[in-house]
């Protein structure tokens, strides 16, 4: 057997938090916890580059497949990546160091605890991305809980413990009915291999319920209108690494599980509640858009435009056209990439002025110009100017929603000119205008690790704008084959 | 009487019990003594139980009226375990209070005597021989503290509302004597066909009687107080093993001389176990005291381990007793880490005496944190693998209502966890406790954490043993 590839990436971050656990907490600034952390998170971002390189883009088969008895008789451990999750990994690995070096201006107190808990959630998501077993994702899915929840309620805000309590409620209420139709499954088709349950199908007259309950779980994950309330209360609470965790990376994992499981194992069903999504996802475009426009706060307006942003995602994902779900990953990315600059750019100035009101800032142009360059870049890329990574997304899932559906995609389109509103009304507010407040002008432009932090994330966001093709190279396959599934089994009932 | 090195561990125990106390009599300050004697005797009950009736598939004693099987001393095993760590961590405990005397370990041989009878009872008779061993033994732990107050109270409480429980029983055990003409399990499940209904009457009372010392809604009542009154080694002692035995009196009772009649007693146990598991749920998210805390999140469990009893399958069973097993497991952190919070030779055990835990005591709240997640079932730690396990065995019945009542509870559940851990992590530190511990705690404590946070890596072991309890 080859060498376990994808089970040291889930493993290493772990081994890190065991080996940052018997080091010495000290307070104040505590760099051999910094660097173990960010070496560990490191090295596993080079084992994922490495995994995309040797990752075979002819086949929609998945790859790098370990297998080990679990539960006897009945859970293997099964892991494996195909096109769709390989990108999801990448984007996990990518972000997490960088909320690693993001950790020096935000988190004073307990910085071994808050590294180990990031540790920890890294392994968690990049095991939900690579799960081949309903139950093992289930795991890695819940479990991705905990150390959430602490990050929120110890290092946040004010308000920490009413949003992490909602943030844990919620997801795990959603999550509960999953749990249930994943037994079910089991039951009915013998098996939770997700390979297996491919080739096997389930049956037509349990597709609908199962559906709902895996829908239950995603949707509040996601978030969709109107479960998101949970999202705009944790982000603002959260400290910096946590809303850019929140929004990188735990907001992608039910998007994934839409394509892969509610696609992949519920055809019929998926076709049936279509209908539901178009309305739920379009609702979320246009009415949390209207929201983030009215918001006072810049880290609820970036929560809000994160929920309409998922909007388009699952949008994208139901029109089942390989330009919309090649859109709705190529959006999910986009979004890990910017939102999380945008969380990191809101920290910048939180850091300074402790204050995320936007009317508490403007005129800062002058002041400290690199932040505002930069912020500016991340602006366009989340309004989606052509030439960014969020064009790509946007562009290509309106295209799959016309062929479609022509009402919802004209409906949709009106999302990108309100996303474009709030966007650049937020902009405007928070770096041009007059100097509203005399200590705006204390503020010290982007210091080293910010810099590095903003570029790294820079770099992406307009290299795939320009370029997205290596991306698409690895996708295609995967969502073609899964399109001509379903468009089979749609076919054969 | 070939087979009598069956019931060596029942024998030996007896024996022991009588020399201590002729020993605790006539030997004066013989506390510390005694005390070690039962463990060493819990000990080698162990190792009698282990070499004598592991190996055995089913043999009845006694006129039929003692079954030794898989299920009795794979339970019997781990009541005796229970015991002996118990046993094990009170010592200090009833040192810093001044009740260390030759009484403690005795009652809790004799209760554990009890019911080891219970668990192996294949007779109404010995059944209930064993039931009252224990509960006497028990009436007089609960009232050990005996110069406080709540510790009285408690011990009265529970055998008032105790032996009113144990009359219904009786009545039903008469109603069946009555109407099937015998009190062996194994004859009363050929007579069932007559008198259906009349039998069902019996049903109905044994089953009072025994979810009232389970502790199941509407039958709880006597936990909280109870469990808030007696010492807390006591209380770990109540949450632990007596449950273990009449979950064991449950399961043969129903299911031997009774699986035929399983459309007329199904519906009480759903009942019992939906009922229980939402009133746990929201009863104990206004508790202030841990253990009546404890006593409600308790009765929650109890709810969830009959959810797999209901759902009338082998599977059901196994997962019933996988739950319990690994129930006890976190009741026995919980309270180690409670025994934990001691200053100045004064227990403290309110929540709000958890508060920012973490800053001055970093791995007792990790431990906390490990054991509170798991009782409140997320993965990946033991507590959701034993739920798992239960909605497992219960949707193979196709039995979704109780499933989604079951695992919504949770989240309800859930909630009262995150509270306590809310404020060990999130609220403002108080005093230090006091970091040394004696050794059993220490032990009992790292073992339990690590074996549930642990568990699930190697979760087919605990399965495997289990599955070689078959009842149908």
């Amino acid at each position: 057997m080859d060498f376990p590839i994808l089970s040291s990436l889930i493993l290493l971050p772990i081994v890190g938090a065991l080996f940052l656990f018997f080091t010495k907490d000290k307070d104040g600034n505590n760099l051999t916890a910094k660097y173990v952390a960010l070496f560990v998170t490191i090295v596993n971002f080079l084992i994922s580059i490495y995994l995309w390189i040797s990752f075979d883009q002819t086949t929609s088969s998945f790859q790098f497949v370990e297998e080990r008895v679990w539960i006897k008789d009945f859970i293997n451990y099964k892991v494996g990546v195909d096109g769709i999750s390989i990108l999801f990994i990448l984007l996990t690995a990518f972000i997490t160091p960088l909320c690693i070096v993001s950790v020096n201006n935000t988190v004073k107190n307990r910085l071994r605890d808050f590294l180990i808990a990031i540790l920890i959630m890294e392994s968690f998501m990049i095991g939900v991305f690579c799960a081949l077993d309903l139950v093992v994702f289930y795991l890695f899915f819940e479990a991705g809980l905990i150390p959430m929840f602490l990050i929120i309620g110890i290092w946040g805000g004010p308000k920490r413990v009413y949003s992490a309590f909602k943030f844990f409620l919620y997801t795990l209420l959603g999550s509960v009915l999953m749990l249930v139709a994943i037994i079910s499954i089991y039951w009915i088709s013998g098996t939770t291999d997700v390979i297996k349950l491919y080739e096997l199908g389930i049956d037509a007259k349990y597709q609908n319920l199962l559906w709902l309950a895996f829908f239950s779980s995603f949707a509040v994950k996601t978030p969709m209108w109107p479960v998101h309330t949970w999202l705009p209360d944790a982000h603002v609470e959260a400290p910096t690494a946590g809303s850019v965790l929140l929004a990188a990376i735990l907001l992608k994992m039910a998007g994934y599980g839409f394509i892969r499981f509610s696609l992949g194992l519920f055809p019929l069903a998926s076709e049936v509640f279509t209908p539901l999504v178009y309305t739920l996802s379009v609702i979320a475009i246009i009415f949390t858009s209207f929201i983030a426009l009215m918001q006072e706060d810049m880290k609820k307006l970036i929560a809000y435009s994160s929920v309409a942003h998922m909007g388009f995602v699952t949008l994208g994902i139901f029109t089942l056209q390989q330009q919309g779900i090649e859109g709705s990953i190529i959006q999910m990315l986009s979004h890990g990439l910017v939102s999380a600059a945008l969380f990191l750019c809101v920290g910048v100035v939180y850091d300074r002025m402790h204050s995320r009101l936007i009317k508490s800032y403007g005129g800062i142009v002058t002041i400290i110009p690199k932040y505002s360059i930069l912020f500016m870049l991340f602006t366009l890329a989340a309004l989606g100017l052509p030439g960014t990574f969020g064009f790509v997304g946007e562009f290509l899932i309106l295209m799959g929603a016309f062929k479609d559906n022509f009402l919802v995609a004209v409906i949709a389109s009106f999302g990108v000119i309100l996303g474009a509103a709030y966007m650049l009304w937020l902009y405007k507010r928070v770096v041009f205008g007059k100097l509203v407040n005399e200590d705006l002008k204390q503020m010290v432009d982007l210091n080293r690790s910010e810099y590095l932090i903003l570029i790294c994330l820079a770099v992406p966001t307009l290299f795939f704008g320009f370029y997205p093709e290596p991306l698409f190279n690895t996708i295609e396959v995967s969502v073609s084959d899964l399109i001509n599934m379903h468009k089979l089994n749609i076919a054969s009932k | 009487m070939n087979n009598l090195n069956l019931v060596f561990p029942e024998i030996f125990i007896s024996l022991s019990v009588m020399f201590l106390l002729i020993l605790g009599v006539f030997k004066k300050d013989s506390s510390q003594l005694t005390f070690n004697l039962s463990l060493v005797t819990i000990l080698v009950a162990i190792i009698l139980t282990v070499n004598e009736t592991f190996s055995v598939n089913r043999i009845t004693l006694f006129n039929e009226s003692i079954v030794i099987d898989q299920m009795a001393s794979l339970m019997k095993i781990i009541t005796l375990i229970g015991a002996f760590l118990v046993l094990g961590i009170s010592s200090s405990y009833l040192k810093s209070f001044k009740i260390f005397k030759i009484e403690y370990p005795i009652l809790i041989l004799s209760s554990v005597l009890g019911m080891m009878i219970m668990i192996s009872s294949n007779d109404l008779m010995a059944f209930y021989m064993g039931l009252e061993l224990q509960s006497l033994a028990l009436y007089v732990l609960a009232t050990f503290n005996r110069d406080q107050l709540k510790s009285s109270e408690a011990g009265l409480k529970y055998f008032v509302l105790s032996a009113l429980s144990s009359g219904l029983l009786l009545y039903g055990c008469s109603l069946i004597y009555g109407f099937s003409g015998s009190t062996n399990f194994d004859v009363i499940a050929n007579q069932l066909t007559s008198n259906e209904y009349a039998l069902t009457f019996g049903i109905v009372f044994i089953l009072v009687g025994l979810a009232f010392k389970i502790s199941a809604v509407p039958f709880h009542m006597w936990a909280p107080d109870v469990y808030e009154g007696s010492p807390t080694t006591v209380t770990l002692f109540f949450t632990m093993v007596p449950k273990i035995a009449a979950l064991t009196v449950f399961i043969r009772f129903l299911y031997v001389p009774f699986l035929n009649l399983i459309d007329q007693w199904q519906m009480i146990i759903v009942f019992l176990s939906i009922a229980s598991m939402i009133f746990g749920a929201i009863a104990a998210i206004g508790q202030t005291n841990i253990k009546r805390l404890v006593a409600y999140s308790s009765i929650g469990h109890i709810g969830y381990t009959l959810a797999g009893l209901a759902s009338g399958s082998n599977d059901g069973i196994q997962s019933s007793i996988i739950y319990i097993s690994i129930y006890v497991v976190m009741n026995l952190a919980l309270f180690s880490c409670l025994l934990m919070l001691k200053r100045n030779d004064q227990y403290y055990e309110d929540i709000d005496d958890l508060s920012g835990l973490s800053k001055n005591h970093p791995l007792l709240s990790l431990s906390l944190l490990i054991i509170l997640f798991s009782l409140a079932g997320i993965p990946p730690l033991a507590g959701f693998f034993a739920k798992f396990y239960v909605f497992k065995a219960v949707i193979e019945q196709s039995m979704y209502f109780l499933a989604i009542v079951g695992l919504l509870s949770t989240v309800i559940a859930a909630f009262y966890y995150l509270r306590i851990i809310k404020i060990i992590y999130f609220d403002k530190e108080k005093e230090k406790y006091d970091s040394d511990h004696g050794i059993w705690l220490k032990f009992s404590l790292t073992f339990s954490t690590i074996l549930i946070l642990l568990y699930f890596i190697f979760p087919s072991q605990l399965i495997e043993v289990v599955s070689r309890i078959i009842i149908i």
